[in-house]
């Protein structure tokens, strides 16, 4: 199988998500924002970092792009695309996931260990999978990942906010005390109705090594390179 | 066109200077040439009263591959790979507009690593402000904090690692220094020398602007006084996401072989660049200030030469690959403009246009600067000033507490949490887990170590002693992760070297310094001097700051600073001989004095071998370096960092001769506390001292003994950020 | 060309942190009185169709989910 790792002006994290990809399954290689051309990829993930330096709003330039365009058709096709940190907030501002980060409610930039709760229980991916997840009852598997941002206190309408709840959108969530940013209803990640487009704030691309942390995050990039996997 | 006399006084040259100047030229400058003259004869770039001291610094060894005179140094970290890094200040700008200041700091680090052909890897900060009951100092450090977060986190480089102080001497001058680390494969590491006659010059990044106008002879050659609100206007501006095209574009040039060499542009602008890479090639080179590409529209040449916009490197390319260098520049959005050609003239000429506007002979602006002797003398006492914040007479337990709280002592997580310490998947020990950073290196199949430390109160008690314990801090600091010390960079920051007080305190730290590097086999590859950081209150104390990086073989053999579990043996390994002058103690106790009781290098060199080969061997559960505070706030931070607490006893401290309270809170070099089995600990020489245990930390030391439970203990050591964000007078 | 200022401000009802940490900071320096602060942000453009400027502001220069803009033409 193979990954395309979107690369932006600004992007910081997308050599770190190559790793982390072919530490989970196949190869990754990088997408040059300008190419329409995502080469036959299996899953595009769309990385961390601060495209275009954040400027205007985190993502809002960068969801323009050429090869971003090309994700959009990728998506509408079914096709897996995973969004961290920044690449949330593109996928975001693309309209290819609901909702907007905003800033951190304490106004600075934190980096810190979090853990997040993945709902539904019984599958970190499941296009087409169980439609409804309440607030944490205790019982999702726990990640400890790395969060580092300024701007990931996620936002949408409280109705919104129903909805996802009611159809099984809402992927992460912060566990109870590690929800730093102020994000509603400790959201960490969303995914969009169809199942294959999920976002996150924390870097589950920073969990895969025992000697640099904890390695939670690969189960994040496995459960993408099976709904990647050509059958 | 020539100039009145007094307008070189407006500009910082001495009228013995300007004199020299018209000497070498034959005639008077014009503005545009004493523009530059003005910029490249201050303190701050040719280092005038300080070179000749620098002499002394041992920068030889054969694990050096760039020493001091390129943009960074460089060691090797064998498998083909060598570490860049250097340390730089950022005072003066800081101190007038703290975001911005600390930001360009760490943008001008980062270029100087990546000028040698090495992606930068990680960064350090050490930084010093006033005391933060006042307005002042909490605006400081909340705006550098801020400043060094948005540069590196934007550009993506990881910061692992720093320190904090706070002390009165830096109220009006605050301390930025920044360091950076890259990695590179040692045979593609580029030199700054230009070379090739007739060769392109070309100038990539952002555009220039009128940022940072007379800055360097402004600003950080004169003392800041009333009336520094002005100054603003010449504080540069940084732009982190510009900073990272240049750095992936400059990266693939240099990948494809494309230049000849490389330098940044950092203080005096395209001046020192030009200046500096000319002289260092031996050649001349011709600039024309109409293909510069500019961010307003009518710029004079002069402003053109000095301006310090960021965020922007000079090339030497073959003229047949310049087009290839645009294209590449283009690919990446960055700026770029064939401005110049080198020459065999040996003189830097700058037209605009067709028009001649300035010609100096290279060697009379970059060398041509006369050095000055210092006139050192020893002050009689001491001449800073002393506040007591605490009562003497209260329990140990309450100093304890007073000390964990100290700002320069409480964690500095609040500042840390601020920078991305993971980037680069590198961090092996992230921020207070461990003495050092460590960074694993798999394409060298190994890893480094870095530390940057530094003590001005206690350089200003002792410049010499002070400065060998600087030194022996990093050293002690990578000893406690199992690394073996590669290479020095260090930045000296002092008052105004004019004033003998100053001058003696120079002259020592250097030689202590120098001393230091020698029995320690350490080379420096690198560094910066600060100075004129002194206001109408005084200078600050002298600080030398000293960063360093060593290798070790194995990244999965690091000991972590905090216990480990219930029940290990707690020792103490080293030389350990502490008193409390010089101490946080006695600081807060207003009794700050002369004099500091010489470190035995050679001893606490021996038991940096002891503790760096025992980690290795995976002997030490834990490993902690003791320095401010003493021993009694080392070991409540390794409790607090373990979540559980101690019961010891100071009795070999005592037996040593010392004190109940210097064993308690004396500080000075050679003292390591490690924890694991004791049989192991004692084997390797060290004395026991207690268990990990509980839930308070004990401390027995005769009638001044310690009882603190680890919440309390904890509250106080985490207040940083209560206390730096504090609202109101 | 017509010179054009856009204001983009958060939604109400949106927490701006910003906003209000500039609030509550005001009394201290000797301003009461002063309510509901918001931060936002300032673009100034010159336009050959200004047209399009409405259409410009809903893609790209805010994010309509979370903030208002107003065009004001110069």
């Amino acid at each position: 199988m193979i990954w395309g790792v979107l690369q932006f002006p600004g992007s910081c994290d997308e050599r770190d998500a190559l790793h982390a990809c072919t530490l989970a399954h196949g190869e990754a290689r990088l997408i040059w924002h300008e190419d329409r051309d995502l080469g036959g990829v299996d899953a595009v993930v769309v990385p961390g970092g601060f495209s275009y330096g954040d400027y205007l709003r985190a993502g809002a330039i960068a969801r323009f792009s050429p090869a971003m365009e090309s994700v959009a058709e990728f998506a509408a096709a079914g096709g897996p695309v995973l969004g961290i940190c920044n690449g949330f907030q593109v996928l975001c501002e693309a309209g290819l996931l609901p909702g907007a980060l905003l800033l951190n409610q304490s106004m600075r930039f934190a980096c810190r260990q979090v853990e997040l709760i993945a709902t539904p229980r019984d599958a970190f991916w499941s296009p087409g999978g169980p439609k409804s997840n309440e607030r944490d009852d205790g019982s999702g598997e726990r990640l400890s990942i790395p969060a580092k941002h300024g701007e990931g206190r996620y936002y949408a309408p409280d109705e919104v906010l129903d909805e996802l709840e009611a159809k099984g959108q809402v992927a992460y969530r912060y566990a109870p005390g590690h929800n730093f940013n102020g994000s509603a209803r400790d959201v960490a990640g969303v995914r969009n109705e169809a199942g294959n487009v999920v976002g996150l704030m924390p870097h589950p691309e920073h969990a895969v090594d025992p000697l640099t942390g904890s390695t939670d995050g690969l189960r994040v990039f496995e459960a993408v390179a099976a709904a990647g996997t050509p059958a | 066109m020539t100039v009145g006399t007094a307008k070189h006084r407006e500009l910082g040259l001495t009228d013995s200077e300007f004199e020299l100047i018209v000497e070498k030229m034959g005639r008077e400058p014009n503005v545009v040439e004493l523009a530059m003259f003005s910029l490249l004869w201050s303190e701050h770039c040719a280092y005038k009263h300080s070179r000749k001291l620098l002499k002394k610094l041992p920068t030889e060894g054969e694990r050096v591959v760039m020493g001091p005179g390129e943009n960074a140094g460089a060691v090797d970290v064998g498998s083909g790979y060598a570490v860049a890094f250097k340390v730089e200040s950022h005072n003066h700008p800081s101190a007038v507009e703290p975001f911005q200041g600390a930001a360009t700091g760490v943008g001008g680090i980062l270029r100087d690593v990546f000028a040698i052909g090495a992606r930068p890897i990680a960064i350090l900060d050490s930084l010093r402000f006033g005391e933060l009951d006042s307005v002042r100092s909490r605006h400081l450090l909340d705006g550098a904090v801020r400043g060094i977060g948005h540069y590196g986190n934007s550009i993506g480089v990881a910061n692992v690692g720093g320190e904090i102080y706070f002390e009165e001497p830096y109220e009006h001058n605050c301390l930025v220094n920044a360091m950076c680390l890259g990695l590179a494969k040692t045979e593609d590491m580029v030199r700054a020398a230009a070379a090739g006659v007739g060769n392109a010059v070309v100038l990539m990044g952002a555009s220039t602007g009128r940022d940072g106008i007379g800055g360097a002879s402004v600003l950080a050659s004169a003392e800041l006084g009333d009336g520094d609100e002005a100054k603003r206007p010449t504080v540069q501006i940084g732009d982190p996401f510009e900073e990272s095209k240049v750095l992936e574009c400059c990266l693939e040039l240099l990948a494809q072989g494309l230049l000849v060499s490389l330098q940044d542009l950092g203080a005096a602008g395209l001046t020192s660049s030009a200046a500096e890479m000319a002289s260092a090639g031996g050649v001349g080179i011709d600039l024309d200030v109409a293909k510069v590409p500019l961010r307003e529209a009518d710029m004079e040449p002069f402003e053109i030469m000095v301006s310090e916009s960021q965020e922007r490197m000079l090339a030497v390319v073959e003229p047949a690959r310049v087009a290839e260098v645009l294209a590449i520049c283009e690919k990446w959005q960055t700026g770029s403009a064939e401005i110049g050609v080198v020459t065999d003239s040996g003189e830097i000429r700058i037209l605009r246009g067709g028009e001649v506007v300035g010609e100096m002979p290279v060697e009379a602006l970059v060398d041509g600067c006369p050095l000055y002797d210092l006139n050192p003398a020893e002050p009689e006492g001491w001449i800073y000033g002393n506040r007591a914040t605490l009562a003497t007479g209260i329990a140990a337990a309450d100093e304890l507490l007073a000390l964990l709280a100290a700002p320069s002592i409480a964690s500095k997580r609040w500042a840390f949490e601020q920078y991305d310490s993971v980037v680069g998947s590198r961090t092996v020990r992230r921020p207070e887990s461990a003495d050092a950073a460590v960074l694993q290196l798999p394409e060298a199949g190994n890893a480094i170590a870095v530390s940057i430390d530094g003590n001005g109160r206690r350089v200003a008690c002792d410049p010499y002693a002070g400065t060998v314990e600087a030194v022996l801090e990093c050293a002690q600091n990578l000893a406690c992760v199992g690394a073996e010390p590669l290479g020095l960079t260090n930045c000296h920051n002092s008052g105004n070297p004019e004033k003998p007080a100053t001058a003696w305190q120079l002259d020592r730290a250097v030689s202590a310094l120098a001393d230091a590097c020698v029995a320690l086999g350490v080379p420096v590859v690198g560094g910066n001097v600060s100075l004129y950081n002194e206001g109408p209150e005084g200078p600050i104390y002298p600080t030398p700051v000293v960063g360093m990086v060593g290798e070790l073989p194995d990244p999965t053999r690091v000991a972590g600073s905090a216990f480990a579990k219930e029940g290990d043996a707690i020792a103490l390994l080293g030389p350990f001989s502490p008193t409390l002058a010089g101490s946080e103690l006695a600081k807060q106790r207003g009794e700050l004095g002369k004099g500091l009781p010489q470190p035995d290098l050679a001893a606490v060199a021996a038991a940096c071998a002891i503790v760096r080969d025992a980690v290795r061997a995976g002997k030490l559960a834990s490993a902690h370096d003791v320095s401010d505070g003493g021993l009694a706030c080392a070991l409540a931070e390794c409790a607090i960092g373990a979540g559980v607490g101690c019961r010891v006893d100071v009795q070999p401290l005592r037996d040593r001769g010392c004190s109940p309270e210097d064993a308690l809170f004396g500080e000075g070099s050679g003292g390591f506390l490690v924890s694991g089995e004791r049989v192991a600990l004692e084997a390797l020489g060290a004395v026991y001292l207690g268990e990990v245990g509980g839930t308070t930390i004990e401390i027995a030391a005769g009638d001044r003994s310690v009882v603190v439970g680890l919440g309390t203990a904890e509250s106080a050591w985490r207040s940083l950020g209560a206390q730096a964000e504090h609202s109101g007078a | 060309m017509a010179r054009a200022r856009v204001l983009i401000r958060p939604k109400e009802g949106i927490l701006d942190p910003q906003g209000k940490a500039v609030e509550r900071a005001l009394p201290a320096l000797g301003f009461e009185g002063i309510e509901h602060v918001r931060v936002g942000r300032m673009v100034e453009l010159e336009a050959e169709d200004p047209e399009r400027l409405a259409e410009l502001c809903e893609k790209l220069l805010a994010n309509p989910l979370i903030e208002d803009y107003e065009i004001q033409t110069l």
